[in-house]
């Protein structure tokens, strides 16, 4: 599904990815963990293209596809999900509104007719229940106003509707309450499938509770320093990330 | 590719109502003295009163120098370089039907897609064409005369009903109110007139579309709207103009009379050409918008959105003369490549309890500069006025400009003044995050405008809400980096 080979990214002068290795094989599920400033943002956010984040060598294969060579909006059509650490908020711009564009663009892209109003209200109805929403979201502008924890269960939401091929979690359980962090937990379960892959990037163990990954890494200094089954989350849990970080220099 | 070149590729599309349509203009040749204002009163065989009121103004016009308070810039406009007078050739006095209308023209209003006849009825809109100074068609006359109202050309008006017109024409905007004001009663040529009588509801939406063709041609609209006690009316006003390389002289004045529990919407569209991407062309458009609410309960309600013209300087206002009366301005403007805009409003308070709202939202991209200028002025008989100001600005890209300059005069201490006022850009982290939901970055761009004018949009009667967006889109196409 995603192979990211020896990449090196830059922000500004600052070189950021030195060389990170990583493969997600399709239906996995990856954590991937690390100290503050080790790159984890700058990995979720160069996976989805953000501008001002340039790759200076390396490659990332996407389903197949050379990933660097699309735009945004391509890499997003060709089903990569990006859930924002810290959502935007974009008054005036109805929420359902963006989701429904979001999804006909998606489904376009891969050649199926795009959803009428009514169908597509229905779908986003059904999914709102399992995140536990309420029906005045339908009106709001797209996370305006929106509690932090509204906002993250609004990303899940917009996951389950456009069903990514990968999607890429950034510290979607940070500033989580248990309840909210369980929901989430919940509405990531119930997309993950044998032809569907997660990057779950994290600080803390707690979602892993919720969430068990296939493998876990750690990323720091700019690369994957170790990776491990579900179990290593839990080694780091108790013993911080410093040993790991010694064992490799 | 970064952000920038893929955005700046989008910009600079040209101009999509571009064309010009040869007709045989008689058109007097350029200079304005008093000659020229008794050859057009004359052309159009009006009433002695009118001439004079034309010869009032011109007089005081001679006295009144440009005024340049607005925050633009342009070469001086040497008046009598302008020819003040141009109409299509009258196969009669007149064409009577559509039938007698020039084929040309209809060409044009195809290309315009303006819902004449058919379209028209379809569409519920009676139009008032005025191309090149002179109406030439007027739809819709029976069933509103069924229902009393009056929708006319300005010309008709004068013909058929004298007496209104030496009543109104004027009291709102006096011939001595400004420089351009002044010019225009000198030598308006042609415009709208309605009239709603007393308790009457009009049954449509009432639409006029302007357009300019003629070379060098100065345009002088004047539209006076009644609205007689108990009555409501809505007016809808849309402009395109064709290509041209000189910049081109609109000086309009619309004046707006409601009395006792009257209510008056007036929505603009406004699309004249903006010049070039290098500042070249475009027309200027100077206009005096005032609506007097001058009975009781009286309310009138002016929603703009202004993306077009090299220039434009526009204040549509509301004296609030009558008790308990009520003014909102609700205004989308946007400037784009070398465009200037100095708009606002004032709010003359007057009465006891009167109210007004301004909503302004004010958009600048490429090396646009965009200024909300605003007059709240609560006189000393104004017991209990009330006013809410809003007014927020939307960079896009770095050589834009967007200033605000409120004016708020308070002589009663009984009053209400609320004024709220944001500036903010397009952020990054927006354009990024729908684009990462698979969202191209003009729409985009599209969408976050679009949210950015929604309180101003739901106000325009619903077709137009729809050609307001569009039109947005278009004049922003790629205005962002």
């Amino acid at each position: 599904m995603l192979i990211v080979e020896d990449l090196h990214v830059s922000v500004g002068t600052t070189q950021v990815l030195k060389g990170l290795n990583l493969t997600v094989p399709t239906g996995e599920v990856h954590a991937i963990m690390g100290p503050n400033g080790s790159g984890k943002s700058t990995l979720s956010y160069v996976l989805a293209g953000r501008p001002g984040y340039i790759v200076t060598s390396g490659a990332v294969t996407f389903d197949g596809q050379d990933l660097l060579a699309l735009a945004p909006e391509e890499r997003a059509r060709s089903g990569l999900f990006l859930g924002f650490q810290y959502p935007v908020e974009i008054p005036g711009v109805n929420n359902v509104y963006l989701l429904k564009a979001a999804l006909n663009a998606a489904r376009k892209h891969r050649g199926l007719q795009e959803v009428d109003a009514f169908e597509f209200l229905g779908l986003v109805r059904e999914k709102m229940k399992l995140m536990q929403m309420p029906e005045t979201f339908l009106s709001r502008g797209v996370n305006e106003g929106f509690s932090g924890g509204e906002k993250k269960r609004n990303e899940i939401l917009q996951m389950l509707v456009l069903e990514p091929r990968l999607a890429i979690l950034d510290e979607t359980d940070s500033g989580l309450d248990i309840d909210a962090l369980k929901v989430v937990a919940a509405g990531v379960s119930s997309l993950r499938d044998a032809n569907r892959s997660f990057v779950l990037v994290t600080h803390y163990q707690r979602l892993l509770d919720h969430i068990v990954p296939d493998k876990v890494h750690v990323l720091a200094g700019g690369r994957i320093l170790r990776s491990g089954d579900h179990t290593l989350a839990h080694e780091l849990e108790r013993r911080g990330y410093d040993w790991v970080v010694s064992e490799a220099a | 590719m970064t952000e920038n070149t893929a955005l700046v590729e989008l910009v600079g599309r040209q101009y999509q109502h571009g064309f010009v349509t040869d007709i045989e203009s008689d058109t007097v040749a350029p200079g304005l003295d008093e000659d020229v204002v008794r050859f057009i009163s004359r052309k159009k065989g009006e009433p002695e009163f009118l001439l004079q009121w034309r010869l009032k103004a011109l007089r005081h016009w001679f006295t009144l120098r440009e005024p340049h308070w607005a925050r633009a810039h342009y070469p001086a406009i040497d008046y009598q370089s302008i020819s003040y007078f141009s109409a299509p050739k009258a196969k009669t006095d007149g064409p009577k039907s559509l039938a007698d209308v020039d084929p040309k023209l209809l060409e044009t209003y195809a290309k315009l897609g303006v819902p004449l006849h058919e379209r028209a009825r379809l569409a519920g809109v009676a139009v008032d064409a005025v191309f090149d100074s002179v109406s030439v068609a007027t739809t819709f006359k029976e069933r509103l005369s069924a229902a009393g109202v009056i929708f006319c050309s300005f010309s008709e008006a004068v013909r058929n009903h004298p007496a209104l017109i030496e009543q109104y024409l004027g009291t709102v905007v006096p011939v001595a109110d400004n420089f351009y004001a002044a010019l225009n009663s000198a030598v308006f040529t042609d415009g709208s007139f309605v009239y709603v009588p007393k308790g009457v509801r009009c049954p449509m939406e009432l639409s006029t579309y302007f357009r300019i063709n003629a070379a060098n041609t100065g345009q002088f609209e004047r539209t006076l709207i009644i609205a007689d006690a108990d009555s409501h009316v809505s007016y809808l006003e849309g402009c395109t103009a064709p290509m041209r390389d000189e910049n081109q002289l609109h000086a309009a004045v619309v004046e707006l009379v409601a009395l006792d529990n009257a209510f008056i919407k007036y929505s603009t569209v406004q699309n004249w050409y903006p010049g070039d991407e290098r500042g070249v062309g475009g027309i200027y458009n100077f206009v005096t918008k005032r609506g007097e609410c001058r009975g009781r309960n009286s309310h009138i309600s002016w929603t703009q959105v202004e993306t077009g013209s090299a220039i434009t300087w526009k204040y549509p206002s509301c004296v609030l003369r009558g008790e308990g009366s009520i003014g909102e301005f609700y205004s989308v403007a946007t400037v784009n490549n070398y465009q200037q805009a100095d708009t606002g409003t004032k709010m003359i308070h007057i009465g006891r309890d009167t109210r007004s709202t301004i909503v302004s939202k004010g958009i600048s991209a490429g090396h646009g500069q965009n200024s909300y200028r605003g007059l709240v002025k609560i006189l000393p008989s104004a017991h209990g006025a009330r006013n809410f100001t809003q007014c927020d600005s939307l960079l896009m890209g770095g050589t834009c400009g967007a200033h605000t300059f409120p004016y708020v005069e308070v002589k009663n201490p009984t009053a209400t003044v609320e004024h709220e006022a944001s500036t903010s850009k397009i952020s990054e982290d927006q354009l990024f995050y729908c684009q990462q939901r698979g969202i191209a970055t003009e729409d985009a761009v599209n969408m976050i405008v679009s949210g950015f004018c929604k309180s101003v949009f739901k106000e325009l009667p619903m077709e137009f809400a729809v050609e307001a967006q569009n039109l947005l889109a278009v004049s922003l196409e790629g205005a962002v980096g």
